[in-house]
């Protein structure tokens, strides 16, 4: 990119050329080049960053969510030495079809592979990795681990006499799945689906479905929220448009203040508001619109979610909005007036859809925000009014179950580009204007 | 509506924005059906708030406008029945052509097959049949226009008004435009109100010019009389090119006036709108009626000495700037003839014009 001077040796032979002969293309590059080597220095450090912080951690993002390799090697923690694991079972499993009943060969590679995690103290990790596969196994392995020295043939009784819960199927199944690199088990697990003993992909039973469950409601909210950003965003577009200007930036100023304020301050306000002794509660009480045993419960629910949302998301739309109205000049509502139509057939068939770049800017925009928002659910959305993104910052913070974040965060970003493409085919990409 | 009703009246209109100052001080005027008329002047002297008014846009303060005998002031725009072409032609973005011009027909009501046929008659009019499933942004200026034009006449209004149309096109297209619309206007029979503030486009087109300035109109008269009869100074500068003379009145005698310029010459001039024997005078004579050769100037001209400052060669006329009467910015045109002779700066020439070209106006 940075060095145009090369001519192109397939360029056609009876393209045009310069005076002194040379081909015009070619020329046109060379005379060319030097500005565009400077513009390309000019971008290179925000191409590096870009390049650091965004597509190397998605890239990253997106291999981990296939792939927790801690059941087949072990890292050091001091030495980040990397040694396989497990070897011996692995070829185990290899050997046998999903479903095969363990016999004593499984059991002795099981108990080389614990001998060699015992020497490595590895047992901790590989237990956490397959217990996300096999609830409640992680203490199987650091109990046995433990006594790995101990045990002797016949292995298969050794070991069941070490926990007798060695015998399960779930977790010879987890461990077999745990065994190849890569998995789609993470994404399995993100759609609340899981193998069977047998290997086929199955729904988890419904008591325990939660993904599917808030990505649902994380869809159902952000739509909301966004209607509701576009419908109160839009009339405050049209007058910041329409306003004279002394008006116009006083109102702005507004729109803009709480992009001033800290991101937790409006939130916490937002509790002060709307909490049960709060003062909206308080003023509805008051005026004797409620009884006070009648305190509606607005906050750590779905519509303390969605009323706080609203809030901080609501610029995004009205500016979207604001740069669209702007160059609409008041000539075509009058056109379309003086033509003969009511001052709402104009808005309708003459304004709106000028507007509709706007709308789909503002509109797209908010949505995706409001997909991946975390720290407002987390702090008034209470146990209802809980995310996606709660969920993937529990499993980052909490459990340690990075691919499944790294799966469910994969889920939602192809969502959102799933979306992006559906607008590019609807209303044409090209119609975005951001501002 | 009998044939002596007006078109259009207005009748003691005035406008104020602010409640302070306004914008349009009383203004009369009745338009017979079937008329051309430029509302023309500098930009701020109220035009187009008349025409704002009319179209229902703005409303009057004070006073009545009635549209073929009846009250309009309180009718929407929408109800008004007038079409209208703006200044930068309004053309919906995001409509083709047809869909445009289709729109005026659709809020009417009309069915499909009415519409097309009213679409396809408007688009032939305007010599744009073919354009009728491009969108504007694909058309050129003068394309857009006549668009904007057809989409003002589909629904067949009898009155229609133009904001400043032809503004944004370039001089040729301009001059073209102009004819093109005027036989619109001849072979439609509609009522026309142009609004400009290009006299030359006002005089090409119009059957009379109201000059606005200061919320008021100067003159209502037709080209002719308006560029060689003008009631007032102000009129007599913003037609045409116009030289005037400063001075006093000396005597009065009906029509004929007596004026002692201030460098001291004595002429006669047609008096239009002055005050009494002593009061101060512009005498106004245009730059074409000025001559300086012996040969041309006859017998009861006036004649003033004058020195040649400035030759400009213009093509079909030599511009020639003269000092006449303590003045440096007297102007005189001379056609391109065989045989003109053309001056030089510094030479000394006797000028004249007949009486009645110069005429004695008020002072600015």
């Amino acid at each position: 990119m940075a060095d145009m001077t090369a001519t192109s040796p397939g360029a056609a032979p009876q393209g045009l050329q310069t005076a002194d002969g040379r081909p015009l293309k070619a020329a046109l590059a060379a005379s060319q080049a030097r500005a565009k080597r400077r513009a390309f220095y000019l971008v290179a450090p925000l191409l590096a960053f870009v390049l650091l912080t965004f597509v190397l951690p998605i890239g990253q993002l997106l291999s981990r969510s296939v792939s927790d390799p801690r059941f087949i090697e072990n890292v050091d923690r001091s030495s980040g030495e990397v040694t396989p694991i497990m070897v011996e079972l692995r070829d185990w499993f290899k050997a046998n079809p999903p479903g095969t009943e363990p016999d004593e060969a499984a059991y002795q590679a099981l108990a080389q592979g614990l001998a060699q995690l015992a020497e490595l103290r590895g047992q901790g990790d590989v237990g956490t990795r397959i217990n996300y596969e096999a609830p409640g196994t992680r203490s199987l392995f650091t109990k046995t681990a433990r006594r790995a020295d101990d045990l002797e043939a016949p292995f298969k009784e050794a070991i069941l006499d070490v926990d007798e819960d060695w015998a399960d199927p779930v977790l010879w199944q987890a461990m077999r799945d745990a065994s190849s690199r890569y998995t789609i088990n993470f994404y399995l697990a993100a759609l609340d689906m899981t193998r069977d003993v047998d290997g086929n992909i199955v729904n988890v039973p419904e008591d325990r479905q939660v993904y599917l469950l808030l990505f649902k409601r994380t869809a159902i909210l952000s739509v909301l929220i966004t209607v509701t950003t576009l419908v109160l965003g839009f009339p405050v577009a049209y007058l910041l448009a329409t306003l004279p200007l002394r008006y116009s930036n006083l109102l702005m100023i507004l729109v803009l203040l709480p992009f001033w304020t800290s991101l937790l301050v409006r939130t916490t306000s937002w509790m002060v508001l709307l909490q049960s002794q709060g003062v909206v509660n308080d003023l509805l009480v008051w005026a004797g619109i409620i009884g006070d045993d009648g305190r509606i419960q607005m906050i750590y629910n779905q519509m303390g979610t969605v009323i706080a949302m609203t809030h901080i998301l609501l610029p995004f739309t009205v500016l979207p909005l604001y740069s669209v109205m702007r160059p609409i000049k008041p000539s075509y509502v009058r056109a379309a007036r003086s033509l003969g139509a009511t001052s709402w057939t104009a808005f309708r068939r003459v304004y709106l859809p000028q507007t509709v770049p706007g709308i789909g800017a503002g509109a797209l925009l908010v949505f995706i925000l409001a997909v991946g928002y975390y720290i407002t659910p987390a702090l008034v959305g209470g146990s209802s009014g809980q995310l996606i993104s709660n969920l993937i910052a529990f499993h980052m913070q909490n459990s340690l179950n990075w691919s499944l974040a790294a799966a469910l965060a994969s889920l939602l970003l192809a969502g959102v580009l799933v979306l992006y493409w559906l607008y590019d085919r609807l209303v044409g990409i090209d119609n975005l204007k951001l501002g | 509506m009998d044939v002596t009703t007006p078109m259009v009246e207005f009748d003691r209109v005035q406008k104020s924005y602010d409640g302070e100052s306004l914008v349009v001080k009383d203004l009369n005027l009745a338009m017979p059906k079937g008329e051309f008329l430029t509302m023309l002047g500098p930009s701020g002297s109220g035009k187009t708030t008349c025409l704002m008014m009319l179209a229902g846009f703005e409303t009057a303060t004070n006073g009545e406008i009635r549209l073929a005998g009846k009250e309009i002031n309180h009718i929407p725009p929408h109800k008004r029945g007038i079409g209208m072409v703006f200044q930068n032609y309004a053309l919906f973005p995001h409509m083709t052509v047809a869909e445009n011009l289709s729109f005026p027909l659709e809020v009417r009501g009309m069915d499909r097959g009415t519409r097309e046929t009213k679409i396809k008659r408007a688009l032939d009019m305007v010599q744009m049949g073919k354009f009728a499933s491009r969108r504007p942004a694909q058309l050129s200026g003068g394309q857009q226009q006549r668009i904007a034009l057809a989409r003002a006449l589909v629904f067949e209004p009898d009155l229609v008004l133009m904001d400043e149309p032809l503004g944004a096109l370039d001089k040729q297209l301009r001059e073209h435009m102009q004819f093109e619309i005027k036989h619109l206007h001849e072979s439609l029979g509609i009522t026309v109100v142009y609004v400009t503030h290009d006299q030359s486009e006002a005089l090409t087109m119009s059957d009379r010019v109201a000059v606005f300035n200061d919320g008021k109109i100067q003159q209502l008269a037709p080209p002719e009389d308006l560029y060689e009869r003008p009631d007032n100074s102000f009129v007599a500068q913003f037609i045409g090119e116009n030289n005037k003379l400063s001075g006093k009145i000396e005597a009065l005698d009906g029509e004929t006036a007596t004026v002692r310029l201030h460098s001291g010459e004595l002429i006669g001039a047609t008096a239009v709108n002055i005050g009494g024997a002593g009061s101060e005078t512009l005498v106004s004579i245009r730059p074409e009626r000025v001559e300086f050769r012996h040969d041309r100037i006859q017998e009861g001209w006036h004649t003033l000495d004058a020195e040649v400052l400035e030759f400009i060669y213009m093509g079909d006329l030599f511009r020639t700037r003269l000092r006449v009467a303590g003045h440096d910015d007297f102007v005189m045109k001379c056609r391109n003839i065989q045989g003109q002779e053309r001056l030089s700066p510094g030479q000394r020439v006797k000028i004249g014009w007949h009486p009645a070209d110069a005429r004695a106006l008020d002072p600015v």
